[in-house]
């Protein structure tokens, strides 16, 4: 039936489709959720010979009607609390979150991300570098400690001599990547965690004239470390590629995540870029993709917060 | 508490206009130098910049820079800057040694509380247009370089909370690394660098009370006096876990023996003396049966000699 279809689409995707959902189950006679239910694939016939909800199911509609409420919270939140507890989420749920963490250390200003270390402090009694030294423990520990530490001289002041030296220095950890994972390196973590913007951008057109490649494009490389420099170098690419995974069909939970954490803490700061580089790198209108994939007032929120003063 | 002796009035236009009188012409007027800049608060003596600055068009620190010499001008330099760039100069000044100082960045890292450590660490950039992490790490290598870079960057939780189990847990890891001689050991620099002040000090309270010997004395004994690694720990857990005996003991070296390293003794007091001073000399006097003020007046001399007296405060 063409009404449940239309149901199980409002159910379905980022947020829910709260007026469809509110006209066609709204105004539902008995049968026609009895069809819902038959047909939804929401449900399961029991045993006892009634359809049953699916407690799986009914966990991601609770995802999906909290997504609008959390996007609020998070958009109301001061930003160092934001990021603060961004961070926190991510050293809960895992490796897989590791990547937020480095967003929110790379991507940051100096201040931002020392307001953000204060704001841990006050909310969890921790500092940030002891909870991620303590939590994580695989080959990336090193590199996230460092970065979420740093407070990066800002100035635009580049030594290009230095930048080609140090240039070279990760070439050759890259080299060495049988013997050693260069996202244990020494150097690379040095040179990554210590550096201004300015000269890390330096640093890797350097690598790509003396290396012949994008550093981003060799072979070795840890994910992680790769996202360090994305972040670092060219951020709107970054964004633009976690708004792409998060919103493709089948991304899971934490993916997801990623449309309202890139809206929400880039609004006020570069998504206009981040929209540019997305058309060009997807072919669609960021609003177009949002539009297409997000529903009710969750898509309604983001779209706002997108067409804010223009 | 502070040994500085300053008044609570001043006019830092009356005050400029007499270092400007004491620069003078030939020769200074060392006297006038040390007892106004000598009983001065660091805003008052910032005042004092601008005012003659404002006045003359020029900045007191440079006229000093000329007017005076030797250790005495190296002390009023110091003493004349703001706290924290004081700090970065001194952090700077230790990473530029062929043989980096490091004992001094570890000392600025570990005893100033987070905020301070953090106002340093802008003026650092300020002044050299570098961050203090950036240069300590391009300047050393290996362990010692991830440990100081460490120690510079951290913002450490500056709240009184102890987890008591914690605490037992992190001190059986470094009791563990210590008798293996495993002083570089990732955890060890993890718990040191990363923990808050209170959270470590309750580990070393649970290091002694189940080893019998405190984690410094292992570190010695373990380390033998060779090992460079294990002497920057102790340093850094000397600074965090008593900054007062660790100040003496600085002093106490730096005037035994032949010579005295005035670099040293004028950094504790020029940095301490409107913070802990009066505490550090009396530990001084009670580890050494003389009190600081004879102890200098022994072994320096001249004007730097009266410098360094005033700032212990002694009455004009």
């Amino acid at each position: 039936m063409a009404e449940i279809e239309a149901l199980i689409k409002a159910l379905s995707g980022h947020g829910v489709d709260e007026k469809t959902v509110i006209s066609i189950l709204g105004n539902s006679q008995p049968e026609h959720r009895q069809a819902f239910r038959k047909e939804g694939g929401f449900f399961a016939e029991d045993e006892r010979r009634f359809e049953r909800w699916n407690d799986h199911h009914v966990k991601l509609l609770k995802h999906e009607f909290m997504r609008f409420k959390n996007a609020v919270v998070l958009w109301a939140m001061h930003p160092w609390e934001r990021d603060a507890r961004l961070i926190k989420e991510a050293l809960k749920k895992g490796p897989n979150s590791n990547s937020v963490i480095v967003e929110i250390a790379s991507t940051r200003s100096s201040d931002e991300l020392l307001g953000a270390r204060k704001a841990y402090h006050s909310l969890f009694e921790h500092s940030i570098e002891e909870d991620v030294a303590s939590h994580i423990h695989g080959k990336e520990k090193k590199l996230l400690v460092a970065l979420v530490s740093a407070y990066r001289y800002e100035g635009p002041k580049i030594k290009e001599d230095v930048a080609k030296s140090e240039a070279k220095a990760l070439i050759s950890a890259v080299k060495n990547a049988e013997k050693q994972n260069p996202i244990e390196n020494d150097e690379v973590v040095r040179i990554l965690s210590t550096r201004s913007k300015p000269h890390l951008k330096s640093v890797f057109k350097h690598y790509k004239e003396i290396a012949g490649q994008h550093f981003e494009d060799e072979l070795d490389v840890h994910l992680i470390l790769q996202a360090a420099v994305q972040c670092l170098i060219t951020p709107q690419s970054y964004f633009s590629r976690v708004l792409d995974e998060a919103m493709r069909d089948g991304a899971d939970k934490n993916t997801k995540k990623g449309l309202t954490r890139v809206l929400v803490t880039r609004a006020d700061v570069d998504i206009r870029a981040i929209s540019d580089d997305y058309r060009n790198h997807y072919a669609i209108p960021l609003a177009d993709k949002i539009e297409a994939k997000a529903k009710g007032s969750y898509k309604e929120f983001l779209l706002t917060l997108m067409a804010r003063g223009s | 508490m502070a040994t500085l002796v300053a008044p609570v009035q001043h006019s830092h236009i009356e005050d400029a206009k007499a270092l400007y009188k004491a620069c003078k012409g030939w020769g200074t007027d060392e006297k006038a130098v040390i007892s106004i800049l000598g009983h001065r608060t660091a805003a008052q003596r910032q005042q004092i910049r601008l005012a003659y600055q404002n006045l003359y068009q020029e900045d007191l620190v440079k006229r000093l820079e000329s007017e005076l010499s030797g250790a005495f001008e190296k002390a009023v330099y110091r003493w004349i800057l703001e706290p924290a760039d004081r700090d970065a100069v001194l952090a700077n000044v230790a990473i530029k040694k062929a043989c980096p100082d490091y004992h001094v960045i570890i000392e600025i890292a570990c005893v100033h509380s987070p905020e301070e450590l953090l106002a340093v660490r802008r003026a650092y950039q300020l002044s050299y247009k570098l961050s203090l992490e950036e240069d300590v790490a391009a300047h050393t290598t290996g362990d010692l370089r991830k440990l100081l870079v460490a120690l510079v960057s951290v913002l450490r939780y500056d709240g009184p909370e102890i987890n008591a189990r914690l605490a037992k847990s992190e001190a059986d890891i470094l009791e563990d690394a210590i008798k293996n001689k495993a002083f570089n050991h990732e955890e060890v620099i993890r718990i040191l660098t990363t923990r808050s002040k209170a959270q470590l000090m309750a580990t070393f309270n649970r290091y002694r009370d189940d080893c019998g010997t405190s984690i410094t004395k292992s570190l010695l004994r373990e380390g033998d006096q060779v090992n460079e690694f294990a002497a920057a720990l102790r340093t850094a857990i000397r600074c965090i876990n008593n900054s007062n005996k660790y100040y003496e003991k600085i002093i106490r070296n730096a005037i035994k023996g032949a010579g005295t390293d005035e670099d040293a003794l004028t950094r504790v007091i020029v940095t301490r003396a409107e913070k802990d001073l009066k505490v550090i000399k009396e530990v001084y006097y009670k580890r050494n049966s003389v009190t600081l003020e004879q102890a200098v007046a022994k072994d320096t001399s001249g004007d730097y000699n009266a410098f360094l007296l005033t700032l212990l405060g002694k009455a004009d």
